[in-house]
């Protein structure tokens, strides 16, 4: 690991200003991705901005029409909370099958959405329900905010403060975990609030996590797994490797978002 | 340097490191307490396990200097001051629940957050489950899981702490 210094922020006003005057600085909020990428050199920031002393990132706040979830809230914070598992059960249920339990310990919802691994998660969550980042300065749409692997709208110096979800009517999120990792081979999620049908799909996309808009397109009459019954997608553009060709992602994609379809009704 | 205070195994203790100092190092080689293991150094094996405020982590993937102030227990804070075993540490060796013994500490450690989380009566497809996070290079699960099972069991109205200090 290449030596770094660090600071300890108690306001995201202070954490900004940091990011302002050191423009190699990474934040560090769980350190779970963050971290293990240092270990191997492939990260090398030489400031690091710890983000667990800063107020006001935590908490699940549920509103009439949308949850609003801090950005530290950890993995396990978020699965266990009953006001969550109320409102949006869908997405109560996506941060309990991330890495394994000493990992949802630690790791956060923001720390993810930041990273934004291709095959992690909360991005399919997010670009499912049609969420909204709320970040040091502004309000992301969802579909703005994914720009590829490992790459968001997010400016060198905005740290992510909440994420806001609006409860949808219908939801639900499959995922065919890879076996060691944990991480989603492939994972859809599928919501609908009145007109708004999002079928997003997270682990096969070579550019990370992206919209179906043909399923999206189908499911517009009647929002039931037998509406996309034998529809297929290209394999053309998705990843490929030692875990699974593009073709057998390609064929989980439809496959899980009937499975999806048929849990969230 | 990193200027680092927190209380491990119910004593404080403070120490000045390089900020890259990882949590499993300044336990083991500042404080000399090398129960906690490293077995894969990439948060997948589980053999680095201890409790942060309550809470299983993976002490490979921490800076030091990030615990500030916290509550840590290791491996050696559980057994009672007198030398008796915590429950589940009697479970392991009741159950033979090892072979190697190296994942060990983070198996017990591993298995007491799990007694705090899921309670005291676990089926071994939760604690299969719930076990996820370590790895036994020697392949026992089968007796692991046997003492897991009975650890849980014995900890119900054992007076053995949860965690050390709490």
């Amino acid at each position: 690991m290449y030596a770094f210094t660090y600071h300890r922020p108690t306001t995201v006003r202070q954490a900004v200003g940091l990011l302002g005057k050191n423009e190699e600085a990474k934040l560090l909020a769980g350190g779970h991705s963050l971290i293990p990428v240092m270990k191997q050199r492939l990260a090398g920031p030489p400031v690091l901005i710890d983000l667990s002393k800063v107020e006001g990132l935590t908490g699940v706040e549920v509103g009439a029409r949308s949850v609003t979830i801090g950005a530290m809230m950890t993995h396990s914070a978020v699965a266990r909370s009953v006001e969550l598992q109320q409102a949006i059960p869908a997405l109560a249920g996506v941060p309990g099958s991330i890495g394994d339990p000493a990992v949802r310990a630690r790791g956060t919802i923001g720390g993810s959405l930041a990273n934004n691994d291709p095959n992690a998660d909360y991005p399919a969550a997010v670009l499912g329900l049609g969420a909204t980042i709320i970040t040091s300065k502004r309000k992301i749409a969802a579909d703005e905010y994914f720009q590829g692997m490992f790459t968001t709208a997010l400016e060198a110096d905005e740290i992510i403060t909440k994420i806001q979800f609006p409860i949808p009517k219908k939801a639900a999120y499959q995922k065919f975990k890879h076996p060691a990792s944990g991480f989603a081979l492939v994972g859809v999620f599928v919501s609908k609030r009145g007109d708004d049908i999002r079928v997003a799909v997270t682990g096969a996309g070579a550019n990370g996590v992206f919209r179906v808009t043909a399923f999206e397109e189908a499911l517009r009459k009647r929002f039931a797994a037998k509406s996309i019954e034998g529809m297929t997608v290209p394999a053309d553009g998705l990843n490929s490797d030692i875990h699974a060709s593009a073709e057998y992602r390609a064929h989980l994609i439809a496959v899980l978002a009937r499975r999806a379809l048929a849990d969230a009704n | 340097m990193a200027a680092v205070a927190m209380t491990v195994n119910g004593k404080a203790v403070t120490g000045d490191v390089d900020p890259r100092t990882l949590l499993v190092q300044f336990v083991r080689e500042h404080l000399r307490l090398t129960g906690t293991h490293v077995g894969c150094d990439t948060s997948q094996c589980g053999a680095c396990l201890v409790h942060v405020d309550g809470k299983a982590i993976k002490s490979c993937t921490v800076f030091a200097w990030q615990l500030e102030g916290a509550n840590v227990t290791t491996i050696e804070g559980i057994a009672d001051p007198s030398g008796k075993l915590h429950p589940m540490q009697e479970a392991f060796r009741d159950n033979h629940g090892l072979q190697c013994g190296y994942c060990t500490p983070g198996m017990i450690m591993s298995a007491i957050d799990m007694v705090n989380r899921k309670g005291n009566d676990l089926d071994d497809h939760t604690i299969r489950q719930e076990l996820d996070g370590n790895i036994c290079r020697c392949t026992g699960y089968h007796n692991i899981v046997k003492a897991v099972a009975a650890g849980a069991k014995a900890m119900k109205g054992s007076s053995a702490p949860a965690q050390a200090a709490e």
